[in-house]
């Protein structure tokens, strides 16, 4: 039925993540080749394109730790109909998260002028760099997530599962064994 | 037993017996429906403080875990306006403490988490509140992670009704409530707190753990890997892979 | 230091029942309660050391650490910060160079926020080291201030700055109606218990605490209530915000009080009873002891009252120590008994199980006045005024934008136009009937009625009028909410610190759509399923002003359906001081730059 579709234009970026949920989506292993007769993909760590342009759908891993992660979950917002939160990173912020009782200004201190085998450190102050948030976000704190898919990473079956519903005009749904937050 | 019939309410429309003194929790899960709960233990009084196991009863809601089971009652449970509400509760508790579950040893066998799968819970929905909570890990053999904590007192009622050593207590209230331990210095290791305590074994989350046992059991065959919590719950679990079926109430709502 | 500690100790008998008391005690002499103290306090009384820290944790007017030689609360009611409050704090802040809520580096003083006061037509209001001083002007903040500088005695200050007046406006039944001592007790005496209880039902007397159950059941069951012993409680907590009645009645009419009390003992069967007051009414504790010490003396309280073979009864009087969710019953009797106020599973209610699990009649202060008024005159004295289900009268305390705030008394079933006229309001936006847990009325709901068939009030009736940012109301709402919720059920506990949030954000500009659907949804969540009034009144404010002011937050909103939850810019701050960088990368706009 849905033969005589028009593919989706689906992009995909890691924010603050690990690119583990990269990775479980390449898990789906031949079944990749299933959605790529769906979908074409835009702006990807799968592709070399580097800016987002119209989309049907955007999927996110990671969550938001730093400027330049703000900018590029606003160039998806704005591209995307549908953005996907991917990854436990992306839902509540995950491990990079587990940071957030710090002071950043003594992390980015330890880490750059007081720690071991460090002598005569400086901090970074080189505008290219992007400026770390005093806390890490989820996505939803900043702009209109569509749809979660928690796991970290989520189970390629549940990527697939979660897919396909989606493009099959579904509400996602993840039953007992494919839903996990670990 | 002739003439003597068992009293009944009705939950969902299915007739659910009980034993007059019996709280509408306890008659249904021992009927084997499950109805979700997190502060509620079989071994202890109820506390009807997580509030998971509200139900509606002829128009009201209230919390099945404390409301004794009446003949004739109308039990709505797993209804979609009170499945909605117990993921909002569940949101709700994940959001006000730090739930990272990829490192969280309890992950898999943790009750907070697979009630939220049984709700389909995709997400947390609101905002969290990244409140700061350090760990205490000065008792030789146990390590509290205050991060995870969801407030059920089952410790401090197992540490004081069981143990008989109060270990466990609350100070602060509203959202700046938090668990301590009874030591002037704040150290679970000037407390009496033993490994073999049954204080050491209720806590539904994974704030109270044994030190060197991580990860002993992989994570994806704990136990609410294998069974999903409802049938864990009513002592239904057998062994059995993981479906994949959709929980019967669907996704969140919220969550999408 | 334990020498004091012991002296406390003995004065309260060593009884961990008497432990909120005791911890009052010490922070009057102490100022704070230190870790040291409650190990020690722990051993003296027997108590596992976490059930005292627990205790001290809970009630605000207990500090555990260091909070400054002056200790300055102001009041944080809205009609506080509609008087001026927020100016004069910022004020005091600056003359002490000391942050909100922290103590000055010398130790010297500490200024935050407290909740209402019950001085609200009288306000701006602070508590200095517990003591009450109203009216606060620039004037007053300036002589404090230098007072505090000086290091002078609170003792030395001058006694005028404490005065606290009373503003009755208009008297009905209860408060016109004389009373001598003794008399509605001896009218008890001569028609006896169950005749007494007969005639508090057929006056169909409501309670006036705010869930207005009929008083005269209620002393029924509790006198039918086995026990070993029974008990009468006066609720004079009044801490809903804009009540102030209370106060009112205990300062001018405790004798009244006292007889509705020693009524109730009768009626019940009860030899004790306590008086529950309020921890912001300290300069009510002198003359309600002198009152009880009197009537003790004429024979109305103690041993065989009026020559009466078993009827024994006296009044003790328990301080709070800053907390709203002691006004609920079970609470209050859970912080009698020297515990953190958390409300109780019910059932069992306290008519069977209160005080020491024993049968306990727990009435607000105006229902035992008016009690003791129907057993001297019959059940026909509260009849003669108010409607079908809502028998006599009720005691206002109007505050806000009002030409004469005070006490007014009027017959259930008045409009609130009348009210209005009354107290001379105009330009009028909104009323907020029975406090933050009550209704929010607008200004096409003036027909509208008090009464329990309408709009039921516990006794706050606050104005605001067209000059008034709805938004700013409802925040301070939730900031009470969210300060005062026990924290032991979930939806309250986490849906009160999410309700603030919101609106919060809402006020400031930053709200987005997703936050109005998400405010009805966290109110509703705590109606439906909060374990105690407090938790299940919390969204009511909301969710009125959701539907009646709605474009009051319409106008507020951003462009997009969602914007941040926090400050992106700021959030980028401190990377920005430790980098030194300034440049444009270093800036994160807050609505999205197109
Ligand atoms: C959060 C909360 C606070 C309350 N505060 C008070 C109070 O300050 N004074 C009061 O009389 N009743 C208060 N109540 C109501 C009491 O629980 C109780 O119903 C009342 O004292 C009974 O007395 P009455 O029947 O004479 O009204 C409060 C209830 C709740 C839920
Ligand atoms: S306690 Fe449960 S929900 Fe919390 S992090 Fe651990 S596994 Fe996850
Ligand atoms: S530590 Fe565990 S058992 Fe104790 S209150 Fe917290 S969640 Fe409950
Ligand atoms: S509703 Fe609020 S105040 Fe009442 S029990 Fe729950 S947390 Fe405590
Ligand atoms: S990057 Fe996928 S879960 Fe963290
Ligand atoms: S299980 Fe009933 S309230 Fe927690």
């Amino acid at each position: 039925m849905a033969s005589e579709k028009k593919k989706l234009r689906v992009a995909t970026t890691s924010l603050a993540g690990c690119f583990g949920c990269h990775m479980s989506l390449l898990d789906i292993d031949e079944r990749l080749l299933e959605l790529l007769k769906l979908v074409e993909f835009d702006r990807s760590p799968l592709t070399d394109i580097k800016h987002c342009g119209p989309c049907d759908l955007g999927i996110i891993e990671g969550g938001l730790c730093n400027a330049e992660n703000v900018h590029v979950l606003r160039e998806f917002r704005k591209s995307c109909k549908v953005l996907v939160a991917m990854g436990a990173c992306a839902v509540n912020g995950g491990l990079p998260a587990q940071r957030n009782h710090l002071d950043i200004r003594d992390c980015l201190q330890t880490v750059y002028m007081t720690g071991t085998g460090i002598r005569r450190g400086f901090i970074p102050n080189d505008p290219e760099l992007p400026l770390p948030l005093d806390r890490v976000h989820p996505l939803h704190d900043v702009v209109k997530i569509d749809y979660f898919l928690p796991g970290c990473p989520p189970p390629a079956d549940a990527i697939w599962h979660f897919l396909n519903d989606l493009l099959a005009g579904r509400t996602p749904t993840l039953g007992h064994g494919l839903i996990h937050y670990d | 037993m002739a003439g003597a019939e068992k009293p009944m309410f009705a939950m969902d429309g299915n007739d659910v017996p009980f034993e007059p003194g019996q709280t509408i929790l306890q008659a249904a899960l021992a009927a084997g429906r499950y109805v979700p709960h997190l502060c509620f233990h079989p071994e202890f009084k109820p506390h009807g403080s997580c509030k998971l196991c509200t139900v509606k009863i002829n128009g009201r809601t209230v919390a099945s875990c404390t409301t004794l089971a009446k003949q004739g009652d109308e039990v709505e449970s797993e209804t979609p306006e009170i499945q909605d509400l117990r993921r909002n509760l569940v949101q709700f508790l994940f959001v006000e403490g730090n739930h990272f579950c990829p490192s969280c040893e309890k992950s898999g066998s943790c009750m907070l988490q697979a009630v939220a799968y049984d709700l389909g819970v995709m997400a947390e929905h609101f905002s969290p509140f990244f409140p700061s909570r350090p760990i205490d890990a000065s008792h030789p053999d146990v390590l509290l992670d205050f991060n995870r904590c969801i407030l059920c007192e089952l410790c401090i009622r197992a540490s004081a009704e069981v143990d008989g050593k109060n270990v466990f207590a609350l100070s602060g209230r509203g959202a700046k409530k938090h668990l301590i331990v009874n030591a002037e210095s704040g150290r679970l290791a000037d407390t009496r707190l033993a490994v073999e305590d049954k204080a050491m074994d209720v806590c539904p989350v994974g704030v109270i753990l044994r030190k060197r046992r991580g990860f002993q059991v992989p994570i994806g065959e704990r136990k609410y890997d294998q069974h999903p919590i409802r049938e864990v719950a009513v002592g239904k679990a057998t062994a059995r892979h993981a479906s994949g079926k959709p929980s019967p109430q669907g996704p969140s709502k919220e969550g999408a | 230091m334990s020498r004091d500690l012991s002296a406390i100790l003995a004065r309260h008998q060593h009884d961990p029942l008497r432990l909120v008391q005791i911890l009052r005690d010490v922070v009057e002499e102490h100022g704070f309660i230190s870790p040291g103290t409650i190990t020690t306090l722990a051993e003296r009384l027997s108590l596992p050391r976490g059930r005292v820290e627990g205790v001290a944790g809970f009630y605000a007017f207990f500090p555990t650490e260091n909070a400054g030689r002056y200790r300055v609360l102001f009041s944080d009611n809205i009609t506080d910060r509609m008087a001026g409050s927020v100016e004069l704090r910022q004020r005091m802040l600056e003359a002490f160079q000391v942050r909100d809520g922290e103590v000055s580096r010398d130790g010297l003083v500490s200024i935050g926020t407290t909740s209402c006061t019950g001085l609200c037509d009288q306000g701006p209001a602070m508590l200095v080291n517990g003591r009450a001083i109203p009216r606060l002007t620039r004037a007053r903040i300036g002589s404090i201030s230098a007072m505090i500088h000086g290091q002078a005695p609170l003792d030395t200050w001058p006694a005028n700055l404490f005065d606290i007046h009373t503003h009755i406006e208009r008297k009905d039944l209860l408060l016109s109606t004389p009373l001598a001592a003794g008399a509605a007790i001896d009218a008890a005496i001569a028609r006896g218990p169950d005749a007494t209880v007969a005639q508090v039902k057929a006056s169909n007397l409501r309670g006036r605490g705010g869930a207005g159950f009929t008083t005269g059941v209620k002393w029924e069951m509790c006198r039918a209530a086995p026990g070993e012993a029974h008990y009468v409680v006066c609720n004079a907590d009044e801490g809903e915000p804009g009540t102030f009645k209370d106060r009112v009645l205990l300062s001018d009419y405790a004798d009244l009080v006292f007889e509705g009390m020693t009524v109730a003992a009768f009626a019940v069967g009860a030899k004790r009873g306590f008086l529950y007051l309020r921890a912001e009414y300290p300069f009510l504790l002198a003359p309600l002891e002198a009152t009880l010490a009197e009537r003790r003396k004429a024979g109305l309280l103690g041993k065989s009252i009026r020559g009466v073979a078993d009827f024994d009864f006296d009044i003790e009087i328990h301080v709070g120590a800053g907390a709203y969710v002691c006004g609920e019953e079970s609470a209050l009797i859970e912080s009698l008994e020297g515990k953190r106020g958390i409300p109780r599973n019910r059932p069992p209610y306290p008519v069977t199980s209160g005080y020491l699990q024993q049968p306990t009649v727990v009435n607000n202060v105006e229902t035992l006045a008016k009690a003791a008024f129907v057993v001297m005159h019959g059940a026909d004295w509260l009849r003669v005024r108010g409607t079908g289900r809502s028998a006599g009268t009720k005691v206002l305390s109007v505050s806000g934008d009002v030409a004469r705030p005070g006490i007014y008394e009027l017959p259930f079933g008045a409009t609130v136009r009348e009210v209005l006229d009354l107290c001379g309001a105009t330009d009028v936006q909104a009323v907020q009937v029975g406090g933050p847990s009550g209704m929010l009325l607008s200004r096409s709901e003036q027909h509208r009625r008090i009464m329990f068939e309408d709009v039921p009030s516990a006794g706050a009736f606050m104005v605001f009028d067209d000059s008034r940012d709805i938004l700013q109301v409802l925040e301070n709402f939730a900031s009470f909410f969210a300060h005062e919720s026990c924290g032991f059920c979930t939806p309250c506990r986490v849906g009160t610190a999410l309700q603030r949030r919101m609106l919060s954000a809402l006020a400031k500009g930053y709200g987005t759509r997703r936050d109005l659907k998400d405010l009805a949804r966290v109110a509703k969540v705590m109606k439906a399923s909060s374990h105690c009034g407090l938790g299940a009144t919390a969204g009511n404010a909301a969710l009125d002003a959701l539907e009646k002011f709605k474009p009051a937050f319409e106008k507020r909103l951003g462009t997009l359906e969602v914007m941040p939850t926090f400050d992106l810019d700021r959030s980028l701050a401190p990377a920005r001081e430790v980098t030194g960088r300034d440049d444009d990368e270093a800036h994160l706009s807050h609505e999205e730059e197109e």
